[in-house]
């Protein structure tokens, strides 16, 4: 075969390969949707994070403005620290109130933050800190709750025992 | 007085514990026609590939334009190879590229020489086998006898001061072989060169080498001009020059005796 | 009794030491092969660029449609069984992440083994039957810089892009079969996709996968042909072991390297 067309050849492979590569990660991928500008971090003490995990969206008011980094245990309080990249855009008041959502019944769970009305703002510069958090709902302490609230309406005065007892 | 482009030092070598070559030693002097005889499976090729370098000596040495083959790194081995030309049994032309390119390919290689320049040497090589009108076909266009002048056309590519040539002749018809012949003498004289060739084929041979070297049972068995060995009463020359069946050379393959084992097979 | 079972042992001992002395070898042959990529990478890029015309644009066909196929019946197979749940939108997820992570790399691996890899062998070894290697060397050109080290980069290079091309062919076999087929919305079908499919995580990855299949593949192709008995018979067994050995390798590679990605 002649060189030149040879060449042809392989460089339409090439170019086809690359723009495959590009479609996965436009088209298949996060990666446009997933992009965040420049980003803070600040980091947020919770009891529980129920199934939350690194990557998962930080929302408020329903807009994703950033996402969880990593999730770490704290041997001090024994409860879990969140450090949350949050974009440079978007600044949020020291007294902030974060909590763990979960979209829809089963589907994947994130972070809600709610501004509160302090002037000063999260210090941007890795030290900020959420103060006012509420731990997930696990759905299996709902029901347990739920359960021994029956129990203890029809038979009032029982301790959790009997709930673990019903069960 | 004529130097001695190849000398072959008391040469061993073996593959694992069988061992082929017990203490050869051989001269090639400039000019001349030398060719290799032998048996089959004596090592006339490998005493080519030991030349070549691409195998090692377990004793003695090869010596080429003065320097020990095996004791050369890569890049000094290499620029010994490219003072050799070597002709393969069956051309071993690349099947993937065409007879010019075939032919282009150690200039390529080799030179920085410009393409136009690069065409016209190609086709002077082509023209020296006769096969310049063929220089677009490619290798699997061609017949055995014009595969081997093409390959042969390779390997003087570079002008070598030595062709060597394993088995020129195997599987030719008379008319190619009597091409190959007169292709071997003219293309030494014309080059200068010095040409070794590996070949069973006794009439062909002795029609146009200077030498010969008769090996058998890893040692040089006889050696002199055509003349001398037409003329040789050893046993085993006599036998190779006329092909008789039996002689020196055994036509049974070693074997304990034959009655022995008749009666051995019956016990079992 | 006493002889069997010590020739039975001799006989493992003996396959041992050679699979161990071939592995050797092998580990020599890559060895030379990087060393040799030095000696020359200007015209070691013009050999690829023709190399790559065999193992990547020839193949391309086979992987293409074979693609498509494969996207299309995991469409069919995912909406089947999504469907029961309620979820039938999830059919593009299922297809692109099956396609992204493991069908991509290991389905192109496997046919790239059987027509490039096999193709290589069969070259390779013919040449070396054929003297052609021998040749080279006589005419002080390096075989391994000339012939073998151009086809490995050339399938190095290759593997990832033909995966790359595979998982996006077979998305849209999906999406052909998805939604105007079974009537999936067509804003659900990739929107659900694209907040599933995590670049890091499931396309790097997959590339990743694909580029040490690629690796393996050409190695086994190359060095089965450079090692092949010069023989007819050496050569047509060395392309069997080419398939097989190359499946075997991708497969266990895959295990190996999801593993590690899933347990990071």
């Amino acid at each position: 075969m002649d060189r030149t067309t040879m060449d042809l050849w392989v460089g339409l492979f090439v170019a086809a390969g690359i723009a495959a590569l590009i479609g996965l990660a436009m088209k298949v991928g996060n990666l446009t949707s997933d992009h965040l500008g420049d980003t803070y971090t600040v980091s947020a003490h919770f009891d529980d994070i129920g199934g939350l995990k690194p990557r998962a969206p930080i929302k408020s008011a329903g807009v994703v403005v950033g996402r969880v980094d990593s999730i770490q245990f704290d041997t001090k309080r024994y409860d879990a620290v969140v450090t949350l990249k949050i974009d440079k855009h978007y600044k949020f008041p020291r007294d902030t109130f974060a909590s763990i959502n979960t979209s829809g019944l089963l589907g994947e769970q994130y972070v809600t933050l709610e501004a509160g009305g302090d002037e000063e703002m999260l210090e941007e510069n890795g030290k900020g800190k959420i103060d006012h958090t509420q731990p997930a709902l696990v759905l299996e302490k709902l029901i347990g709750q739920f359960v021994s609230g029956k129990a203890s309406e029809g038979d009032s005065g029982t301790s959790q025992n009997t709930t673990e007892n019903t069960q | 007085m004529t130097e001695n482009i190849v000398e072959i030092n008391n040469l061993s070598f073996g593959y694992g514990s069988r061992r082929l070559h017990k203490g050869i030693n051989m001269k090639f002097p400039r000019g001349k026609v030398v060719a290799i005889m032998g048996g089959s499976g004596s090592g006339k090729t490998t005493l080519l590939r030991l030349i070549g370098g691409q195998l090692k000596p377990t004793h003695g040495e090869v010596k080429v334009t003065g320097q020990i083959v095996h004791k050369q790194d890569r890049p000094g081995m290499y620029a010994l190879r490219r003072k050799m030309g070597m002709l393969f049994q069956f051309g071993a032309l690349f099947t993937d590229l065409s007879v010019y390119d075939n032919v282009a390919f150690p200039m390529r290689e080799h030179t920085n020489l410009p393409e136009s320049m690069i065409r016209d040497l190609v086709l002077m090589k082509l023209n020296a086998v006769g096969l310049r009108g063929a220089h677009k076909l490619m290798p699997a266009e061609l017949s055995g006898g014009m595969a081997r002048r093409v390959a042969l056309a390779r390997a003087i590519a570079l002008d070598p001061s030595i062709i060597m040539y394993d088995e020129p002749f195997a599987g030719l018809d008379p008319i190619s072989m009597g091409v190959i012949v007169n292709l071997i003498r003219n293309l030494n004289d014309v080059l200068g060169a010095t040409s070794i060739v590996v070949t069973h084929d006794v009439h062909e041979a002795f029609s146009f080498v200077d030498y010969v070297y008769f090996v058998a049972d890893g040692v040089v068995a006889a050696e002199g001009t055509p003349e001398e060995l037409h003329a040789s009463q050893l046993p085993f020359v006599h036998q190779f020059v006329h092909g008789d069946v039996d002689g020196p050379v055994p036509f049974h393959y070693a074997a304990p005796d034959y009655r022995q084992d008749l009666l051995r097979a019956a016990h079992v | 009794m006493f002889k069997q079972t010590t020739k039975t042992l001799r006989g493992i001992g003996h396959r041992f030491i050679d699979r161990i002395w071939r592995l050797g070898t092998a580990a020599r042959f890559v060895w030379r092969i990087l060393r040799r990529s030095s000696d020359n990478p200007l015209r070691l890029i013009g050999l690829t660029v023709r190399e790559m015309y065999a193992t990547g644009v020839l193949s391309l066909v086979i992987i293409l449609v074979s693609a498509l196929f494969v996207g299309m019946v995991l469409a069919l197979q995912g909406y089947n069984t999504l469907q029961r749940y309620g979820s039938s939108e999830a059919a593009g997820v299922l297809v692109a992440l099956s396609l992204v992570r493991e069908l991509g790399p290991v389905v192109t691996a496997l046919l790239f083994a059987g027509r490039a890899g096999t193709a290589i062998t069969a070259e390779i070894g013919l040449m070396k039957t054929t003297e052609q290697l021998s040749a080279m060397e006589m005419m002080a050109v390096n075989p391994i810089a000339r012939v073998i080290a151009p086809r490995f980069w050339a399938g190095v290079i290759s593997m990832p892009l033909l995966a790359a091309m595979f998982s996006m062919v077979g998305v849209l076999g999906g999406y052909l079969v998805a939604v105007p087929l079974l009537g999936i919305d067509h804003g659900a079908f990739w929107s659900q996709m694209q907040t599933s499919v995590d670049f890091r995580a499931d396309i790097v990855n997959g590339v990743i996968k694909s580029f040490v299949f690629g690796i393996a593949c050409t190695i086994i192709a190359l060095f089965e042909g450079y090692d092949a008995p010069p023989t007819a018979e050496g050569v047509s067994r060395a392309t069997t072991r080419t398939v097989v050995n190359s499946s075997l390798a991708v497969l266990g590679l895959d295990f190996a390297l999801t593993s590690f990605m899933i347990s990071v």
